[in-house]
């Protein structure tokens, strides 16, 4: 890949969002600071740019097995705000891993922003996990703001699972995502969730389950720590039989706080919609029984949040 | 060598819950506690581990007073605790409390070798989350694994039979006869169980935050009375045994 187009920053971000180990394997577009830096279609996964707005559309073919697509973006100065629209089709029977993920890095006092658009339309029987990192560096004083948006559109038995993190330093967010599931859809998001200092975190929801048998399963978790705040909602329509299930579990160290308000709406006699909530501060007992295997109060306390944040499943 | 010198400990009201315990449980053996419950078993395994700090009295690890010492410490210093109650936690999987126990990077290996012990599969279980979702034996027998896997002077077990089916229990038995033998450590086993007292070198029977009885299996054992008739309840029975 293009390697002189990416700079020293971004290739730190994408480590830490991507997992990336200096080369993509396949299809792939990397955006830098409000343009994209390189991209690469494969025979089966086509990347277009947009000609109307910024962005791309992606097209993943009909029926393959096991096929992967990256598509990171990184805002690594101030002063950048940047909005892409990025659309997904996949198609019938496409078996798909998506790596998204951002990072945003603030050099001075301005601030900088990263507000992805994605749209999903997932058609019957096909297969799609969705894994974002969302990471915020840098010494500036600025903002560092991610703004996800995603828009999900299930076919007949089509199954999304979304995994999507945000690790740390992202001073605001505000994260929306929609979806809409047809016959036997399936959808499953894993969300963590780490706020410090004054961030500011919102989360929100919304689930319309509107053909027979479709399911969510929506499971989030999040840690305010410091200062921050985080807001979560969301909602879970159910107008046919289908199943839903919603969690939303907090932990809050030092001032951290956090307003969770799941929302249920049920119009069918056979929908059965569970919502599971809990805030609060790390049990005592935990950290004493970690303190018996010998480690410090903050030590135990680090491995809990390490393992309730990385432990959604 | 563990010393538990004249240790008393008092609720926060004044009640007096353990009133001047004298104990010395010694390397290479195998103590077992017992005694009615509600008797303060618990709570001085709680106070030997730190969990509660005696009102009066003195602990002692090999010569050295730890009394003063808090939990990690007293970890650090080669205590290791089993809980009666083994504690949940959302997210931390069976890998990354063992890895935490040993305190060093256990091989895979190794891991297996420990599970194996208590009778657990490493494949199935060493990625399951420690939360609701296992059974009351499983985490109860996670929850020994973590002090196996410790290096420790002293290893305490609060009830392992607890909820472990009869099959375990036998291969339990077995760990903790190897225990014995393999490791120079002190064995400590709280338990109300017939078949754990048959292997104890030394038996301490505690009621009403005293000591009633204590001394070799073969002394005490016939006083206990359990299989008696009647009230064979040890308490008010001053038994003076050295
Ligand atoms: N922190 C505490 N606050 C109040 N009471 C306590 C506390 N810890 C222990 N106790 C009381 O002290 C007594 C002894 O409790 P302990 O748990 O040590 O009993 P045990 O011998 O382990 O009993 P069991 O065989 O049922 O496990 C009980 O009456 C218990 O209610
Ligand atoms: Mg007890």
């Amino acid at each position: 890949m293009a390697r002189e187009n990416i700079n020293e920053t971004s290739l730190a971000m994408l480590k830490e969002i991507t997992d990336w180990e200096g080369l993509f394997d396949g299809a792939y577009s990397v955006r830098q600071d409000g343009s994209c830096a390189d991209m690469q279609s494969t025979a089966t996964i086509k990347i277009v740019p947009k000609t109307d707005n910024p962005g791309i559309d992606i097209y993943i073919q009909a029926g393959k097995k096991k096929d992967i697509v990256y598509i990171p973006a990184c805002v690594t100065k101030s002063g950048v705000d940047d909005v892409v629209y990025n659309d997904f089709h996949v198609q019938k029977d496409a078996d798909v891993t998506i790596v998204a993920g951002c990072g945003v890095h603030t050099t001075d006092d301005e601030g900088a922003r990263h507000n992805g658009i994605h749209r999903f339309f997932i058609e019957p029987g096909a297969h799609v996990l969705y894994k974002e990192k969302h990471i915020g560096s840098g010494a500036g004083k600025g903002l560092r703001v991610i703004d996800p948006v995603t828009d999900v559109v299930l076919g007949e038995g089509a199954v999304l699972e979304m995994d999507t993190q945000q690790l740390s330093g992202v001073d605001r967010t505000v994260r929306k995502t929609n979806a809409k599931l047809d016959k036997r859809a399936k959808l499953v998001i894993r969300e963590s969730l780490l706020t410090d200092d004054d961030n500011v975190a919102e989360t929100d929801f919304e689930v319309i389950m509107e053909g027979e048998d479709s399911s969510v399963d929506l499971i989030s978790r999040s840690v305010a720590k410091g200062e921050s705040r985080q807001n979560y909602h969301s909602h879970i329509i159910g107008n046919c039989r289908c199943t839903g299930h919603s969690e939303c579990d907090a932990i809050l160290v030092g001032n951290g706080k956090v307003n969770a308000s799941p929302e249920l709406f049920a119009g069918d006699l056979d929908a059965a919609l569970i919502h599971e909530a809990a805030i609060g501060k790390i049990a005592g007992e935990q950290i004493i029984k970690l303190q018996t295997l010998g480690l410090t109060e903050q030590e135990a306390e680090e491995k809990i949040i390490e393992g309730f944040l990385t432990g959604v499943e | 060598m563990l010393k538990l010198k004249d240790v008393h400990w008092d609720l926060p009201d004044g009640e007096e819950l353990i009133k001047g315990v004298d104990l010395t449980i010694s390397p290479g053996r195998l103590t077992v506690i017992t005694g009615p419950n509600g008797g303060g078993k618990t709570t001085l395994a709680k106070l030997i581990a730190g969990l509660y700090m005696p009102t009066s009295g003195k602990i002692f690890l090999d010569d050295r007073d730890i009394t003063d010492l808090g939990i990690t410490e007293r970890a650090k210093a080669g205590i290791a605790y089993a809980f009666q109650q083994p504690v949940r936690f959302k997210g931390l999987t069976v890998r990354q409390l063992l890895q935490i126990a040993s305190g060093t990077e256990m091989k895979e290996f190794e891991m297996c070798h420990i599970l194996e012990k208590v009778g657990l599969c490493a494949a199935e279980y060493m990625n399951r989350p420690l939360d609701t979702h296992l059974s009351g034996g499983e985490s109860k027998r996670i929850e020994i694994a973590t002090v196996l896997a410790r290096n420790a002077s002293v290893l305490i077990f609060d009830e392992p039979e607890a909820g472990i089916d009869l099959w375990s229990f036998s291969s339990l038995i077995d760990t903790f006869e190897k225990l014995k033998t393999e490791k120079s450590g002190a064995l400590l086993i709280i338990s109300h169980q017939e078949r754990i007292l048959n292997i104890a070198d030394e038996i301490v029977l505690i009621a009403e935050g005293k000591i009633r009885a204590q001394g070799g299996r073969d002394e005490v054992l016939p006083t206990l009375n359990i299989n008696g008739r009647g009230c064979g309840c040890p308490l008010g029975r001053e038994v003076v045994n050295g």
